[in-house]
């Protein structure tokens, strides 16, 4: 009976310290969402501590079209889009080149790459926007390059040990087929390491959706900025105009949080992917 | 010989790309950063090394800098924060959810929400909570206020107590992330363990002790460089918080970009300021690597 | 077919990444870069105009925030790809560089045409920003380097409706009495005494130096630039206290030392605040903010009588014209056309600045022409013969940021102040 009480009370106690904690997390977001949908004066009166009074999407035309928002989001899928295929293609035949196929120098260049992950970006700052400032690169272009780079090396790094672990007889068989290399790594290597792509393809997805310092960097146009920079700008000149910056950020937010309730096994995977490599 | 030749270099067209676009922004930059360094170049005119070398003045500088070195320790303030307070609720988070049965993918859904989000929008969003009058609405002060807490209340954004709070802001970003790393450590713990402990007659502290720590040390030990990595690197979130608040919670990365802004001779000076904390943080991230293999060594586990 | 398709997915993408770079103009528009929001469509009707009366196309491009233009135009410098005409945001120094790497053009033997008709168009204080002297700082020939086209007079604003309902028919004229009026709004409910942008450290500065020029006289402040004169000496020190006053007295809004100026703008346009520091452009932005609200200028508060009040102020913003633009005659053909009288009280109407040349006194309005009476007695450091170095700056504005929001005292932040200057000059 002591031992069953106490019991109780341990699993009620670790519930209230884990639902506090759960709430300090979701309810900033309900707000948010709430006072989106709220007007100015609406916001004024109650903080934003009741409830909408209706689905108000005013405040969502205003943003998106008036705002410019939706040239933001645009940007920021094009660079995600296009940033992910490229490092989809070009770590993966990176890494089967690492992993199946023989070259001098081979282990060298692949520390370096490995090293290359400890290297914080600030350190590389200044010579990154000299660079693509001579190159006539300070925009899309220049960014994406800049992005590949980032998610190169672990990219990298995960899919070398999933081509690592591929049996050899499999390769054996396509090379007897009559296939060459690259239609090895296309045919055989790709679709066996589809998981770990996935993985790739999430943690980038999400690095450059979230990416900012970079952005803020790079971008001069604000035509070309992707939404992490033009919610700074925006927020910066609506100043006090609290439901439209409520808005902008469930815009921004919103569709992550979607994606992620949807699919939350492989972002806590992609996500954590860093971590694995330690 | 020549089969061969042709053999690696097909071969190495597979790495090519990559290398290419690495050999651009990794080390290309890298060593043109150090040539930056040594100039007072203000990146206008033609570059001509020469009539820009100023020799190791920029990096003088930097090491004699009071404001360089404030950031840094307000850089390392926010990453003891991190370190400590979050990391350890982390943990206990991890623990709690380990223990229990119900609701378990419900916490730990919930609490991965924040780190997906971007530095940005929680900056911001933190900031309309926070701010009181007249640019924002009170609203934290004011549900302290109706839960009575009032006398917790107190200017968040611009106050004398600014560079807590932020690394407050920052632990709740940041907490969900080490949760699911040591939440990961603590599943790959075999029951067993625990079920021979308890016949063997020990408690749950002894239990905690003895089983649980050593086995998660090598996940705890990465948690912690990857969190001194992230947080001295931090800017993003601050910048939208409080832009630095006059100096409080001016982090590293936002001194470089201020002497980077504009067409000031400072962009030498932002090299240095680069190179500095690059090297700082891989030294630290090496030497925790070594402990890390000490640790595992000494333990004799390998985590998956 | 699946493969088929994410190739095509990908050969799509390219041109589209890359297929975006500026569009080539036509080889005889003259191309503008400036960074001025509220300007942005009175330029674009001007550009009209200039085209209907010349045959000439002239193309207005709006890059904003401010820092962002400035590194555009830093990048586009370094890349030789300047605009025909472009601001530079920045101190005197960074003109300078532009200069000396042939980035603008010397527009003096232009201003000096016919009798110097173009240069005697100018206020003489709004020109004067933007001429190198002989034995500049910057080592570039003498001569004038840009137009200004509005001038920009820094002011202390008071919400009048709020300074009638405590009783007071004029502002405040001194330091103890600006005080004291604003410490009667204190605790009322959500209004404040004294509201301003001073995350901006350019805000702080700016009042920083009125004050200290008006204890201590130009003189002896530009002795401090020169370092004849030591931040720690007492007249800085008093000057440093004043904010520590201002803190302690309670006027102050919270926040104030993270507040952008365009948060600033909102709240004292809501009347929440009852007196306010700002530029002459306010008078369109609290107009565009709140048609109603009710408002006035008045100068700095004195602190002493010894000295008389210097106004921050000059130039607010002036066109260059790029050295190496095909285009250089055609574009200082149209800036001449720009700060004729016509354009200029075109200018006043739609964005109510103050102009860049003398002869629109009788076009102007009320508020307008009595900012005008102070332009005898302007200061700006790029009148000045010497200027600061930027990072001295920085260390001042964010002392008085810390001193604001109660972390350091005038006395700490005078010591710091003084050290980095030292240790900057010790080379």
């Amino acid at each position: 009976m002591y031992y069953q009480a106490k019991k109780i009370i341990t699993v009620i106690l670790l519930h209230t310290f884990l639902i506090s904690v759960a709430l300090s997390c979701i309810f900033p977001f309900f707000w948010m969402v709430n006072v989106s949908f709220k007007t100015q004066s609406e916001y004024d009166a109650d903080s934003g501590l009741k409830l909408a009074q209706s689905l108000n999407w005013d405040n969502y035309h205003k943003v998106i079209f008036e705002g410019g928002f939706w040239r933001y989001i645009v940007n920021s899928v094009v660079y995600t889009f296009a940033t992910v295929i490229f490092i989809v293609f070009i770590s993966s035949l990176a890494a089967f080149g690492f992993s199946r196929l023989n070259f001098p120098g081979k282990n060298i260049i692949f520390f370096m790459f490995l090293a290359a992950m400890m290297i914080p970006l600030p350190a590389g700052f200044v010579p990154i926007y000299a660079l693509l400032q001579q190159l006539g690169l300070l925009n899309r272009a220049g960014y994406i390059f800049a992005m590949t780079n980032i998610g190169l090396s672990l990219s990298i790094y995960l899919l070398k040990t999933f081509f690592d672990q591929l049996p050899r007889d499999l390769e054996d068989a396509a090379r007897i087929d009559g296939c060459n290399k690259l239609q090895i790594w296309w045919h055989v290597g790709l679709p066996l390491v589809a998981p770990a792509l996935g993985v790739v393809v999430i943690f980038n997805a999400l690095n450059v959706w979230n990416e900012f310092v970079l952005a803020k960097l790079i971008f001069t146009d604000e035509q070309f900025m992707p939404l992490q920079a033009g919610l700074m700008e925006f927020t910066g000149k609506m100043v006090t105009q609290h439901t439209l910056i409520m808005t902008a950020l469930t815009i921004a937010a919103l569709p992550i949080i979607i994606l992620y309730i949807k699919m939350q096994k492989q972002f806590i995977k992609g996500l954590t992917a860093g971590a694995v490599v330690g | 010989m020549n089969a061969s030749f042709k053999e690696n270099s097909l071969n190495f067209s597979f790495v090519a790309p990559a290398l290419f676009i690495f050999s651009i922004f990794y080390i290309y930059p890298f060593f043109y950063s150090f040539i930056l360094s040594l100039t007072n170049y203000d990146l206008i005119g033609d570059f001509n090394f020469k009539n820009y070398y100023v020799g190791f003045s920029n990096f003088r500088d930097v090491f004699t800098d009071k404001d360089w070195w404030k950031s840094m320790y307000n850089g390392g303030y926010i990453t003891f924060w991190a370190l400590t307070f979050q990391n350890i609720l982390a943990f206990a988070l991890a623990l709690a959810v380990d223990k229990v049965v119900r609701l378990k993918k419900f916490y730990r859904v919930v609490f991965f929400i924040l780190p997906v989000l971007s530095e940005i929008i929680i900056g911001l969003l933190m900031k309309q909570l926070l701010i009181g009058e007249p640019t924002g609405r009170n609203v934290f002060n004011n549900l302290l206020n109706s839960a009575g807490l009032g006398f917790m209340a107190q200017d968040w954004i611009g106050g004398d107590r600014v560079r807590m709070i932020t690394a407050l802001v920052h632990c709740w970003k940041g907490f969900g992330w080490a949760f699911v790393i040591l939440f990961a450590g603590l599943q790959t713990i075999p029951e067993q363990l625990y079920e021979a402990a308890k016949i063997d007659g020990a408690n749950a502290w002894q239990q905690f002790r003895k089983i649980t720590i050593p086995l998660v040390m090598p996940v705890i030990t990465l948690v912690v460089v990857l969190t001194i990595l992230g947080t001295m690197q931090a800017f993003a979130m601050i910048l939208a918080l409080n832009a630095g608040a006059g100096g409080e919670t001016t982090v590293p990365v936002m001194i470089i970009f201020s002497h980077l802004g504009g067409a000031s001779k400072l962009a030498g000076l932002a090299c240095a300021e680069g190179l500095i904390l690059g090297a700082i943080l891989v030294a630290v991230s090496f030497s925790m690597f070594f402990v890390s293999k000490k640790v595992r060594e000494k333990y004799g586990v390998l985590p998956s | 077919m699946k493969k088929l398709s994410k190739l095509i997915v990908f050969f799509v993408l390219i041109p589209l990444i890359f297929g975006c770079s500026a569009k080539k103009p036509k080889d005889n528009t003259i191309i503008v870069w400036h960074w001025m929001t509220d300007r942005k469509d009175a330029f674009s009707e001007l550009a009209t105009k200039y085209q209907a009366e010349t045959g000439v196309n002239v193309e207005f491009k709006l890059l904003f925030p401010p820092e962002t233009y400035s590194m555009k135009v830093t990048a586009a410098a370094r890349a030789k790809t300047l605009p025909d005409i472009f601001g530079i945001l920045g101190e005197k120094t960074t003109v300078g560089s532009f200069i000396r790497a042939q980035h603008i053009a010397d527009l003096t033997p232009y201003m000096n045409e016919n009798f110097q008709e173009w240069k005697n168009r100018f206020y003489p204080q709004t020109l004067d920003l933007v001429v190198f002297k002989d034995g500049n700082s910057s080592q570039v020939k003498p001569g004038i380097y840009a137009v200004p086209i509005d001038t920009t007079i820094m002011q202390f604003v008071y919400n009048k409706s709020l300074l009638d309902k405590l009783g007071f028919s004029a502002p405040p004229e001194t330091f103890e009495e600006f005080i004291k009026y604003a410490a009667l709004v204190k605790g009322k409910s959500d209004q404040f005494g004294f509201v301003c942008g001073w995350g901006e450290g350019w805000l702080l500065n700016a009042l920083a130096i009125e004050w200290a020029i008006n204890l201590m006289g130009e003189e002896k402040f530009l002795q401090t630039i020169e370092r004849k004169v030591s931040y720690t000496d007492p007249d800085w020190l008093k000057v440093f206290t004043l904010f520590e006053t201002l803190k302690n007295s309670g006027i102050l809004v919270p926040n104030i030392a993270t507040m952008t100026n365009k948060e600033s703008e909102d709240a004292f346009a809501k009347g929440k605040a009852l007196f306010s520091f700002n530029g002459s452009w306010s008078i369109n932005v609290y107009q565009q903010l709140n048609p109603e609200i009710q408002y006035g200028f008045f100068s700095l508060p004195k602190i002493s009588i010894e000295h008389p009040v210097k106004i921050w102020g000059g130039s607010g913003s002036s066109f260059m014209v790029n050295e190496r633009s095909p285009n250089k005659l055609e574009a200082i053909k149209f800036l001449k056309w720009f700060t004729a009288k016509q354009q200029q009280v075109f200018l006043i109407e739609k964005t109510n600045n103050l102009p860049a040349i003398k002869d629109c006194q009788d076009q102007m309005p009320e508020k307008l022409r009595k900012l005008t009476l102070n332009l005898s007695n302007l200061t700006h450091p790029d009148t000045w013969p010497d200027n600061e170095d930027s990072r001295v700056i920085e260390v001042i504005n964010r002392g008085l940021q810390q001193i604001v929001m109660g972390l350091k005292t005038p006395s700490e932040v005078a010591r710091e102040v003084q050290e980095k200057k030292d240790k900057i000059f010790r080379k």
